[in-house]
């Protein structure tokens, strides 16, 4: 081998070897970050199945609660996110996901009537929680702030479907539905709680 | 030539990781979690029967009961992911069909805290014994989640069944279905004390 040849192998070897891992997308949808980030959360459940949670819950309360939640949880996830994004820079997301999911899945299969300021002031912790560990995603992965923005155009829209389907419901046996559903949901979390101690 | 060997051995040695893809696994881990629970006859019949029961119970037993077992199944299955692994599973799982069997059986009215203490206590049972079961390289929380459903349709194909509880010849037909419940139990027993596992 030619001294060219030789110093052109250890150029391509050092490369190869001092090579970055690439940097994870969260999701690619070819249609720009905005797009990623609103399929994001739809394929990510460990962020929408607390956030279903949230809309069967308000739903249940009727429009009234559906309406605080439908705004705030949204901007909550924003505030978060833009705090994520700024000022934390590692969280692990599987324990307080997995706590947030229980808790509010326990919430909507208990189907006990709670005060509209009770359910707004944990939409929106719940919210800022979510948006948080979201943003930390995005700043790894070194996404744009616009899939934030898709993030939160996701959830207004699942909680607007989800909430007002749930709030225009009359008949006992769907508002059982809802608490089956929810109490599904708090099982899932409990399953994830045991995944995230178990460390997987 | 000796270069290129030891540039091959310095590549061969120091691999990074491709971090490409975030996740792995999801359909697996889904189909596997949905498929799971209709795997094993045991956790079958222990579902359907709780879904009979609610059935004959009439409200709210009907809803609080499935609503009690996914619930404390997935209590269950967090024990058994940090490590708690119940003595007697087997037995547990066995005693349930037979118990929840027989209670549809002899059509059992309970007050409803003691059903569903009933229906909680196996339900740990199962949780323990079938949540922790991931195929390797599945996504373990899409597994959780097909489990999680799987379970509860098999409730609500119970309570469906349970629908027949309104006639006459439906209500012997259903408490046939619990004395089957119950035999196929005591067959579980048999194997788990016996056999080594039904």
């Amino acid at each position: 081998m030619t001294r060219v040849g030789r110093g052109a192998l250890v150029a391509l070897t050092t490369i190869v070897v001092a090579a970055r891992p690439a940097d994870a997308h969260l999701m690619t949808t070819g249609f720009g970050p905005f797009y990623d980030g609103l399929t994001h959360l739809l394929v990510s459940p460990e962020y929408l199945l607390p956030m279903l949670a949230l809309a069967l819950l308000a739903g249940l309360h009727g429009p009234r609660v559906g309406r605080a939640v439908l705004f705030a949880l949204p901007a909550a996830w924003l505030a978060g996110n833009a705090l994520g994004l700024l000022v934390v820079p590692r969280l692990t997301m599987p324990l307080p996901t997995a706590t947030v999911t229980i808790a509010v899945g326990g919430m909507v299969a208990a189907g006990r009537r709670l005060p509209l300021a009770l359910i707004t002031g944990f939409a929106i912790a719940v919210g800022v929680l979510a948006g948080v560990l979201n943003g930390v995603e995005l700043a790894t992965a070194r996404s744009s702030q616009l899939a934030a923005a898709g993030a939160a155009a996701a959830l207004f829209v699942v909680v607007s479907l989800v909430t007002g389907q749930v709030a225009s419901v009359r008949a006992a046996w769907a508002r059982i539905a809802v608490q089956v559903a929810g109490s599904w949901i708090a099982a899932v979390g409990l399953f994830m709680l045991g995944w995230a101690l178990r460390g997987r | 030539m000796r270069a290129s060997r030891r540039m091959l051995a310095l590549m061969l040695v120091t691999p990074t990781a491709a971090l490409a893809h975030t996740r792995g696994g999801e359909a697996l881990g889904f189909a596997s979690g949905l498929r799971h629970p209709v795997s094993g006859f045991d956790h079958v019949v222990a579902m359907i029967a709780v879904g009979l029961w609610g059935a004959q119970l009439g409200e709210p037993a009907v809803w609080l009961l499935p609503v009690t077992f996914p619930m404390v199944m997935a209590l269950g299955g967090m024990l058994g992911l940090v490590g708690i692994a119940l003595p007697g599973l087997e037995v547990g799982i066995a005693a349930s069909a037979i118990v929840l069997g027989f209670a549809v059986f002899r059509e059992a009215r309970p007050s409803l805290w003691v059903a569903a203490l009933v229906v909680g206590v196996f339900a740990i049972f199962h949780g323990n014994a079938h949540g922790t079961e991931l195929p390797p390289g599945a996504n373990a929380l899409l597994y959780s989640i097909g489990f999680v459903i799987a379970t509860g349709l098999l409730h609500a194909t119970g309570i469906g069944l349970g629908v027949a509880h309104r006639w006459p010849t439906g209500r012997a037909a259903l408490r046939a279905l619990g004395a089957g419940v119950a035999l196929a139990g005591v067959v579980f027993l048999w194997h788990a004390v016996v056999g080594g596992g039904a």
